[in-house]
């Protein structure tokens, strides 16, 4: 009895300090792991909505070609892809879930799932989040979700085909599409994922706001924490809008409501402005985190101070702020009120120029600095090059009556892909490459890494940069075969050349996949600080940083991006080492 | 490589134009901030012995460059106002515009033109299907109504697009500058068929297009236009507010559908 005894209070006192392998890897309130399981999560369907694009770009290139059947096609059902074409159905399938997935399963959780998830409680000085079950849950739901719309693939009739932005009545009544389950299904992943959004936006919130180490003033913050900091705002405010939509669509759909339904007295348009009030702000969400990675990793890779650091808060509150009135710019074609139109147009503009200040200041950061071209770097200075083409490209269409022809041509398509790829994705390939180190304890491999990153950027280029022209020209976007169009058929020359560039970029990720999961098991042991950064995840915190990140919780003396300070003995200072500092009430940067 | 379509319309050439000055000013910004970039890259490349200047930012450098990208933008936008408003305030269509009735279903355009009665929307229209035919020398107002789904109206030589919405009835209004066939085209995503809701637009002549209308059966026929004059032209006037002159309709009043049948 007594051996029992002893034996079931050593086995639970074994259980305390080690914890069991699904606790700590599956159902981890880590909030480092989970900002780790978010990323494979979100990797997957960043591959996933690489192959739908694929499969579009070879339609697009041999357009119901018999003699180019689909490579692979063997795999579909018939219902997908008949005797090697695309059928119409998929491809319109492919399209709405390529853009849903790239949006809200791979770009959004990057960005935001790993990053604020990781970083924030690393770089304020924090043990964990301020709610680590809920953390927890919010990965869990985000799974169920991507689980949901994963199913969607595989149900009679096919997946949600009314594009990702769902304009009713297309979406509303499968009469329209065809397709009746998997268009339930899109919607309830989407609530599902919403709810996940959520948790998280709560949680990082709190955590900011509650959690920051002694001496962490608000102007000492690093600027992904910022930014991250007010995305989350942005999402907690901006989710509950789709999901209501969401939710009403859904009723309109099965239990016969008629929010949407003209026959009945609904309003096609309302389904606009709720999807655009929430959409707007949503894009601010895909780029405001990624502008913070690129300001830490180019003011690291410039051993300079970030330019103007007190702008470039400034600005991501602006774009915080007046990200809300501008979504009526989506819709200056839809039938509104011409009138509010140009209002709208006027805010528009308004929000174009945060965007320029912060370009500005990466320039700033950079001019007279000391400039290191690792991986990172690349990706992040890329970043600034192809943000600026995506910006530029907006105050095309922002203008309403070049609107009225650019609008659902490619040209918007390239201004998405400019600054969501070339944006977005270039600052997560930057932020994966600066904090794997972090993550994981050893490098990636340098030359593989720059490989990728040229390549990246060469058939990014090439593929995206040719479809301004296709939308100058006047090509519609989301059609299936443009060759039934005479004034488009000049282009076949010209779209072969896109697909073969997308599918090169396609195959060039290949490079960073391997890279990457060959570095997890055989990189180079990392240094604890391998960039020589500030920040208090590099100099507090060993890597990877273990349950709880630091032995003691650290106290911070100055702002995180003190390279180069003519007092300090290295070109960089922690924020985290004592030394004459200004005390924490002062402004961090008082020039 | 593509570039703008041949612009046809009276007033593709004041958009053309904005988009023209666009280019002209993103251009100069894109250069600029390019090479600025590519220059910095180069000159501060890391090298032995390198130090970085140690710096927070300056003042005056954040204003300036926060006012010029705020001053052009507040002049393109200045400057998109007028064509915007000329285009698609309805205060503006012009009064001697010749009405068409254009309404949208999965997957094609069916255009009606007044019948021998000179009123659209009654039993004798005649239903053109993915073919509009308009005159050459005046403008025409197209009401959009749609079936079920939005689509969108596209006529790319014009610089035309709107949306047509179920519930809606949108006027759109735009004059040809000369005759031929152009491509009519759906803009937006409606469903399997999207692809091929593809027509033409045919401008024709004065005189062609009184001799197309009488071979349609439909009519009648187009007086010289004179912008006054024109609603006197149209026989019956009074007799309904549901002629042709009345049109367009308010955006935003729900209608039922269209009575007749399409074939
Ligand atoms: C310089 C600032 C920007 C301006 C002035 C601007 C303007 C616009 C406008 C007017 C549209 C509507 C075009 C149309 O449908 O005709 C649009 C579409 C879009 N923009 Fe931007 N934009 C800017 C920056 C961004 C950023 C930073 C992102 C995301 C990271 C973004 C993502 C998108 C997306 C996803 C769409 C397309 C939505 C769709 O119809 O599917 N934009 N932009
Ligand atoms: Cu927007
Ligand atoms: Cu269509």
């Amino acid at each position: 009895m007594a051996t029992t005894m002893t034996d079931a209070h050593a086995a639970h006192a074994q259980d305390h300090h080690e914890p069991s392998f699904l606790r700590k890897y599956v159902f981890s309130e880590d909030h480092k792991v989970i900002g780790i399981q978010f990323l494979f999560m979100s990797l997957f369907f960043l591959m996933i909505g690489g192959l739908l694009a694929a499969i579009m770009r070879w339609q697009l290139a041999y357009p119901t070609d018999p003699s180019r059947p689909l490579p692979g096609a063997g795999l579909f059902p018939e219902t997908m892809v008949n005797a090697g074409i695309i059928l119409p159905e998929f491809y319109n399938s492919a399209v709405t879930m390529h853009g849903t997935i790239m949006i809200f399963f791979a770009i959004m959780p990057l960005l935001v799932g790993v990053f604020a998830n990781y970083l924030i409680p690393l770089q304020i000085g924090a043990p964990d989040m301020a709610f680590p079950k809920l953390n927890m849950m919010s990965f869990w739901t985000a799974f169920v979700a991507g689980l949901i719309i994963m199913a969607g693939f595989f149900v009679e009739g096919g997946h949600s085909a009314a594009g990702w932005t769902q304009y009713v009545p297309l979406s509303a009544d499968p009469e329209w599409t065809g397709v009746y389950t998997g268009q339930q299904l899109w919607l309830i992943a989407m609530t599902v994922l919403g709810f996940s959004s959520l948790m998280g936006a709560v949680n990082y919130i709190t955590t900011v706001i509650n959690m920051r180490a002694p001496g962490m003033t608000w102007l000492r913050m690093p600027l992904p924490t910022w930014a991250l900091f007010i995305t989350a705002i942005l999402i907690l405010l901006a989710i509950p809008v789709l999901t209501g939509a969401l939710i009403m669509l859904l009723f309109d759909q099965t239990i016969g409501t008629t929010f949407f339904t003209v026959a009945t007295g609904g309003e096609p348009l309302l389904w606009q402005h709720m999807f655009w009030f929430f959409g707007h702000p949503e894009v601010y969400i895909l780029i405001l985190p990624a502008m913070g990675f690129v300001s830490e990793i180019i003011s690291a890779g410039s051993r300079k101070p970030v330019f103007g650091y007190n702008a470039m808060v400034l600005a991501i509150v602006a774009i915080g702020f007046i990200g809300w009135i501008v979504w009526g710019h989506h819709m200056f074609q839809s039938g509104m009120n011409p009138t509010l139109g140009m209002s709208f147009m006027v805010t528009t503009m308004i929000i174009a120029v945060p965007s320029a200040i912060k370009t500005f200041n990466w320039l700033g950061t950079m001019w007279r600095g000391d400039l290191h071209f690792h991986t990172p770097m690349l990706h992040a200075v890329a970043f600034v090059a192809m943000f600026v083409i995506g910006g530029l490209s907006g105050v095309f269409v922002a203008s309403t009556p070049v609107d009225i022809f650019l609008h659902d041509t490619y040209f918007v398509v390239a201004h998405i892909h400019y600054v969501l790829f070339g944006g977005s994705l270039f600052a997560i390939f930057g932020a994966i490459t600066f904090w794997f180190p972090k993550m994981f304890g050893r490098m990636m491999n340098s030359s593989l890494g720059k490989i990728h990153f040229w390549l990246t950027l060469l058939f990014f280029n090439l593929t995206f940069f040719p479809m301004h022209n296709l939308g100058i020209a006047g090509m519609m976007r989301r059609i299936y075969d443009f060759t039934q169009y005479e004034f488009l058929t000049q282009f076949q020359g010209l779209q072969v050349f896109i697909s073969w560039s997308a599918f090169l970029l396609v195959a060039t990720q290949v490079i960073f996949a391997f890279n990457f999961i060959y570095s997890l098991f055989k990189g180079a042991e990392a240094p604890q600080n391998p960039w020589h950064a500030n920040s208090l995840e590099w100099t507090a915190a060993p890597s990877p940083p273990p349950h709880g990140n630091f032995e003691r919780t650290p106290t911070v003396y100055r702002g995180p991006y003190e390279y180069s300070h003519p007092d300090a003995a290295d070109d960089y200072w922690p924020q985290n080492a004592p030394g004459h500092a200004a005390p924490a009430s002062e402004p961090a940067y008082a020039e | 490589m593509g570039w703008l379509p041949e612009a046809v319309s009276t007033y593709a050439d004041r958009i053309d134009g904005i988009f023209y000055l666009i280019l002209v000013i993103t251009g100069v910004i894109f250069v600029v901030v390019e090479a600025v970039l590519l220059l910095f890259v180069f000159k501060y490349r890391h090298r032995e012995g390198r130090a970085a200047h140690y710096t927070h930012g300056n003042t005056k450098v954040e204003i300036v460059w926060t006012a010029i990208p705020a001053l052009l933008c507040v002049l393109i936008g200045v400057l998109s106002i007028g064509p915007w408003l000329e285009i698609r305030n309805q205060a503006n269509i012009p009064a001697d515009a010749y009405a068409i009735d254009l309404t949208a279903k999965q997957f094609e355009w069916n255009a009606s033109y007044p019948g021998p009665d000179g009123r659209l929307g009654t039993a004798d229209d005649v239903i053109k299907r993915n073919q509009i035919h308009i005159p050459g020398d005046r403008p025409v107002v197209v009401t959009l109504r749609s079936e079920d789904v939005i689509h969108s109206f596209f006529l790319p030589e014009f610089r035309v697009k709107q949306d047509a919405v179920p519930g809606m009835e949108i006027p759109v209004w735009f004059q040809a500058t000369r005759t031929g066939e152009f491509t009519l085209a759906c803009a937006e995503l409606c469903g399997t068929g999207h692809t091929r809701m593809g027509g033409r637009l045919i401008v024709h002549s004065a005189e062609d297009f009184n001799a197309w209308l009488q071979s349609e059966g439909a009519g009648p026929p187009l007086g010289p236009r004179v912008a006054e004059a024109s609603a006197e032209d149209i026989p019956d006037q009074e007799a309904s507010a549901d002629v042709p002159s009345e049109r367009p309709v308010a955006v935003g009043t729900a209608s039922p559908s269209t009575d007749h049948d399409h074939p």
